[in-house]
């Protein structure tokens, strides 16, 4: 029998850096499982990766405002579990994102333009899942917490020891596909991660709402899934406890839930109003928990990080942000005859008939032009 | 040559797609030790293995989400929904992701699953256990919808879909789970998206499929004996594809239509056969083309649910309105003013 201490998170969440970027002792729970404060260099990579996410995550927002993305679903001020789960992951490891999680593709080095196809809306997923080990972003809730439990076990199946990273949201844990991704992944040993990125509200429902659970991460005790609680906004202490969540799971101990408590910035997407459900309090508060300023302020006491270090992060990013602003300047390249593709391998005879009309009626619009 | 029943034939076709690639997987809810409820997967985790065939949590979507996740890493699941009315809980998973996996991602990620399940009624079940959920499925583009009514079709079919690069629901008639054939396995049958004509005829076209192709082969033989009407019946064997061209040339040849499904009528497939003949035949025929389908009513009790199924009597009571003495056929004209009394 699996003792259920092993599985239940620690009391607190776990936390290496205080809010003004202070080292801190790790509680003793914390001690216990091993976690440890990751060497600066792996920090500063974290550091700069944050830099970049959030510089992209703000250029997003603003193309969205110019009408160059249908929508956006900002993941601002989540910049830990954004990069530091991503960076440690193997390029052999699977990643199940959803659809507030773009700032973590373009961690996993995806095409920034590839990653935001689908909310350009040229179409529904820009980037080669294969090629990438990541799957399409997933807007059904909790839809892919299964996928990502049966992609872990085709991974143990094929002897290998890779992973699969899946993220979630608070609002996510109570859809049904959350409990049975969950069971499976446990019933077969699969080595998959799961990571509850709680950001305190599902659209405008705050967390109160949507769980009695003392924290999410106990969730994963009932499959007899190893859980914790981690500091989302401590970069430190979300690396340190996915890394630990990973050596688990490679070992072939079965998969890890960790929920990182977080907050969202923004609104759910520009299209949302978060005035109409939370105070301005409420996101100052937040503001001061900033990971990026406390992992800066953590990084340059130790003397790790230079002010030359921070102006080439800063100027990296807004090259980047620059570039992705030319190249969404140009409308994308959409073919119509494109929506007859990969429908299936073989389209149906109806299919053809209807690709035949279509194309049909686009040169008669051709011609009248 | 020896008697097979079509319960064995699908056993035998999972066996021999076990056999023929690794990467097969069959799972499911007690399809392991147990041999599925119906005994379709008998005997399959004993001669391959926990790895190969395996019983999962009691979680419909839980099973065709972890086959999603399975098919990513390349294998090629064969998932069971114990029954027809047990899968909703998977329908999430079949319409938002299973179907559209290849279009989402451009076929990068193609998703070559078999869901099986058993369905529609006729066997005494009580409720939830004899829904005819086709229409769903045919109405998702991406999915393939399968559904054979002869062991040779059970055993090939099953074989193609799994083979097929493209996900597949294979819906099993529970009806014709014990039906026999003089058979050699293995064997090959048409291909998906052919119709086959099983009975020739001159008079009238009966389009039929799955749970009711042994219904509509017993009326056109009563019709022949007692009515002298030639009928001809069509196995439409899939859904998705659907052949338009074997079912029109009938049509054409015989002039008359009725198309035959167990599931409730209203929305159905028999709807969108109907319709399809009557935009392709309009010239041959020489009456609308009629439906017999189910009432449309959540499945009956057991004990009333051969009101509900198509019967031979309501096929030929149909078929009896096919305006063979060119007078109009007056049936739908209630509440008009032609059928009102007295009018």
């Amino acid at each position: 029998m699996t003792d259920v201490q092993d599985l239940l998170p620690c009391p607190e969440p776990v936390r290496f850096l205080d809010e003004t970027g202070t080292a801190v002792q790790p509680s003793e729970q914390a001690a216990a499982r091993g976690y440890a404060m990751p060497e600066t260099e792996a920090l500063v990579e974290v550091y700069n990766a944050m830099v970049l996410g959030r510089r992209f995550d703000a250029q997003a927002t603003a193309l969205t405002k110019q009408g160059r993305l249908a929508v956006y679903p900002s993941s601002r001020g989540q910049d830990a579990c954004q990069v530091a789960p991503v960076l440690a992951l193997r390029e052999d490891d699977w990643f199940f994102p959803t659809y507030r999680d773009s700032m973590a593709l373009i961690t996993r080095r995806i095409d920034p333009v590839e990653a935001l196809t689908l909310l350009r809306g040229s179409w529904h997923c820009g980037y080669d899942p294969q090629a990438t080990r990541t799957a399409p972003q997933c807007t059904p809730l909790a839809t892919q917490v299964p996928h990502a439990a049966g992609a872990a076990y085709g991974l143990r199946r094929r002897g290998t020891d890779a992973l699969a990273l899946c993220f979630i949201g608070d609002g996510g844990t109570s859809e049904g596909d959350f409990h049975e991704g969950l069971n499976f992944a446990a019933v077969y040993d699969a080595p998959a991660v799961f990571l509850v990125q709680n950001n305190k509200y599902a659209i405008s429902v705050p967390l109160a709402k949507q769980t009695r659970a003392p924290a999410l991460a106990y969730k994963g005790v009932g499959y007899g899934i190893r859980s914790e609680q981690v500091d989302g906004n401590d970069p430190a202490a979300v690396l340190a406890v996915t890394r630990a969540a990973y050596e688990h799971a490679r070992a072939g101990h079965g998969p890890v839930l960790i929920e990182a408590h977080t907050y969202r910035m923004e609104a759910h997407t520009n299209a949302d109003d978060a005035t109409r459900y939370r105070t301005p309090d409420e996101v100052d508060e937040w503001t001061g928990r900033d990971p990026i300023v406390r992992l800066q302020a953590y990084l340059t006491a130790q003397g790790a990080l230079t002010e030359a270090m921070v102006q080439e992060a800063r100027e990296r990013a807004e090259d980047f942000a620059a570039d992705l602003r030319t190249r969404m300047s140009a409308e994308p390249e959409v073919d119509p005859m494109d929506l007859f593709e990969h429908v299936l391998a073989e389209p149906t005879p109806q299919l053809r008939e209807q690709a035949e009309m279509v194309r049909d009626e686009l040169r008669m619009t051709e011609a009248t032009r | 040559m020896s008697e097979i029943t079509f319960a064995q034939a699908l056993n035998r076709a999972l066996r021999d797609a076990l056999t023929a690639d690794e990467n097969v997987l069959v799972f499911g809810e007690d399809v392991g030790r147990l041999g599925g409820v119906f005994r379709i997967t008998d005997g399959l985790t004993r001669d391959f293995g926990e790895e190969r065939c395996f019983d999962t949590p009691l979680a419909e979507a839980g099973i065709a989400g972890f086959a999603v996740g399975l098919a990513m890493e390349g294998f090629r699941p064969v998932i069971e929904m114990q029954f027809d009315a047990f899968s909703y809980p998977a329908f999430e998973q079949v319409v938002s992701h299973i179907a559209k996996m290849r279009n989402r991602t451009q076929g990068r990620l193609p998703m070559p699953i078999v869901i099986r399940m058993p369905y529609a009624g006729g066997i005494g079940g009580v409720e939830h256990h004899c829904d005819s959920s086709e229409g769903y499925y045919a109405h998702t583009p991406g999915l393939q919808v399968v559904t054979p009514a002869t062991p040779a079709d059970a055993y090939s079919l099953l074989r193609e879909a799994i083979d097929n690069p493209d996900p597949v629901v294979f819906m099993e008639p529970k009806v014709a789970y014990w039906s026999k054939a003089d058979l050699e396995l293995p064997v090959r049958t048409e291909p998906f998206g052919t119709a086959v004509v099983r009975r020739e005829g001159t008079d009238v076209t009966l389009v039929t499929y799955g749970p009711q192709l042994a219904t509509a082969l017993k009326a056109a033989e009563v019709a022949a004996a007692e009515e002298d009407w030639s009928v001809e019946v069509v196995d439409l064997r899939t859904i998705v594809p659907f052949d338009d061209e074997t079912v029109a040339a009938s049509v054409r040849k015989t002039g008359r239509c009725v198309v035959l499904s167990e599931a409730a009528g209203f929305g159905g497939v028999g709807g969108e056969v109907a319709a399809r003949i009557g935009e392709r035949c309009f010239h041959s025929l020489a009456a609308p083309v009629l439906r017999v389908s189910g009432l449309d009513i959540p499945y009956p009790p057991p004990i009333l649910e051969h009101t509900h199924l198509p019967g031979v009597d309501r096929i030929l009571d149909t078929i009896a309105r096919l305006q063979w003495d060119d007078q109009p056929d007056t049936t739908h004209l209630a509440g008009t003013s032609a059928g009102r009394v007295g009018a």
